[in-house]
């Protein structure tokens, strides 16, 4: 006997599933700000003269990618809010959980955009801070109107593809209980029986995504390639 | 904060009392290594072939291994796992899904988690391979062929050896994020170390202990790994390339 399909139960729970892709394009949209933003500030902290901040920002970064990203939300989604709780006498009810577990995707997904970032930096000419700072500009005007425009240019690929990568990411925030897409799609398959289904077509859906996307980015940067 | 830590839980008889705490997390780790090791061996050897494929000049080889390498990096690797663990034995013929349905439901997580990090491995050990392979100037193999060589010679005896050499700094750290994918397998159940580290929150009420105790495990698996790894990476290492001496 070959199994027979039955996707009729997928109709009928494409708004749930969209609820939850609307989900993981949150996560993935915060986590991905979060990640440039800090990310950044980590590699300057990372690449800057004063020990202490350098220091800091290796041992997050080496923290955070030696650890896995399912550890990584546990400890946020389990140890974290307790913690929190604890400290400020929090009434038990109070439920950080889910905001608890997203501050984690950001922050996980920081060390990786950061080493991203810490390469583009170096591959601008060194050449072009002394002559900043020649011109008397200070480091941070040499920073944000010199370096960075040039380092984030050189460093688009990389960064979209880590997009990407992220946004695959996402579905282990099922590990938290967060209904993203696929925790939507797992349940309504185990409500209805058709796991099967509703697994392959979650699959389909996320090669779909990913696969557009990754063509894009490979067409970006054949076009914009820096001669 | 009134929390009341307690180290000396890991030497404490679990609660069904088989062995202490302690020995859970180890039957954890060993589990994680395991996996991981085995998985790892897989995804050399199919990564290789795959990678070898995209190179090859037959239009048809070099497209099946593109689909192939397409296939299994755009799909999350948590959906990827669900499909293996869930929906394969559905698939395949009755007799071998019922075959492994009625296996050691260990055994099932187990060989699941493996193929599942076995082939999502391969893809990017295959990414590896081929830009290794192209990596290198076209005489070699224009040099290969001209003395007689066969294709798979060539590649055998001249570019293959060249390219792992090459490749190795971006294959450790494949091989690092094997370890860190194989927690994802505690999804279905499998007992690895992330999964230990859940159930000792469960069953001791210490959760600080367990799961700082589950990081360093983690962070002392890379530091070996990586110190391992440096040492071989210095000995193959090619005069005159990148970082070579």
């Amino acid at each position: 006997m070959v199994y027979e399909f039955d996707w009729s139960s997928i109709p009928g729970a494409l708004p749930i599933l969209w609820d939850g892709m609307a989900v993981s394009l949150e996560i993935t949209l915060i986590a991905i700000v979060v990640g440039i933003v800090w990310g950044t500030l980590l590699a300057m902290m990372r690449l800057s003269s004063i020990k202490p901040l350098s220091l800091f920002a290796a041992g997050y970064v080496n923290l955070f990618r030696a650890v896995p990203l399912v550890m990584v939300l546990l400890w946020f989604f389990l140890i974290v809010p307790r913690f929190i709780a604890d400290l400020f006498g929090l009434p038990p009810n109070t439920d950080l959980r889910l905001a608890s577990a997203m501050i984690g995707f950001a922050l996980f997904e920081s060390a990786y955009y950061s080493e991203i970032i810490r390469a583009g930096i170096q591959s601008v000419p060194k050449g072009q801070m002394a002559a900043c700072q020649a011109l008397g500009m200070t480091y941070g005007q040499a920073m944000r109107l010199v370096i960075l425009p040039q380092a984030f240019r050189n460093m688009v690929p990389l960064l979209l593809t880590q997009a990407i990568i992220l946004f695959q990411d996402t579905s282990l925030v099922y590990v938290s209980a967060l209904a993203d897409f696929f925790g939507s799609a797992y349940k309504v398959g185990d409500r209805d029986g058709r796991l099967v289904e509703l697994l392959l077509f979650a699959g389909l859906v996320y090669f779909v995504l990913c696969f557009a996307a990754s063509m894009l980015v490979k067409h970006l940067q054949k076009k914009y390639q820096p001669a | 904060m009134n929390y009341q830590w307690n180290w000396s839980i890991f030497l404490q008889p679990t609660a069904v009392g088989d062995t202490t705490y302690l020995g859970w997390m180890f039957a954890g780790l060993q589990m994680t290594l395991m996996l991981s090791l085995c998985a790892w061996v897989l995804a050399l050897l199919l990564g290789a072939v795959v990678g070898v494929l995209r190179t090859v000049p037959n239009k048809v080889l070099s497209g099946l291994a593109t689909a192939y390498v397409e296939l299994f990096r755009n799909i999350p690797l948590l959906v990827q796992l669900f499909i293996w663990y869930f929906v394969m034995p559905e698939l395949v013929p009755q007799s071998l899904g019922d075959a492994y349905k009625q296996s050691h439901p260990v055994l099932q997580q187990f060989l699941a988690a493996m193929v599942c990090l076995a082939l999502f491995t391969s893809a990017r050990v295959a990414e590896q391979v081929r830009s290794g392979i192209n990596s290198l100037p076209k005489g070699q193999k224009n040099a290969g062929l001209a003395l007689g060589f066969t294709l798979p010679q060539v590649y055998r005896h001249v570019l293959l050896p060249m390219a792992f050499r090459l490749i190795m700094p971006p294959l450790t750290s494949e091989f690092l994020n094997i370890f860190k994918n194989s927690a994802v397998c505690s999804t279905i159940g499998l007992l690895e170390l992330a999964a230990q580290g859940r159930q000792l929150v469960d069953y001791t009420a210490q959760p600080y202990e367990s799961f700082i105790a589950v990081t360093i495990a983690y962070v002392a698996i890379n530091v070996v790994v990586m110190t391992l790894m440096k040492k071989l990476e210095d000995k193959v290492r090619v005069p005159g390339y990148m970082g070579g001496k």
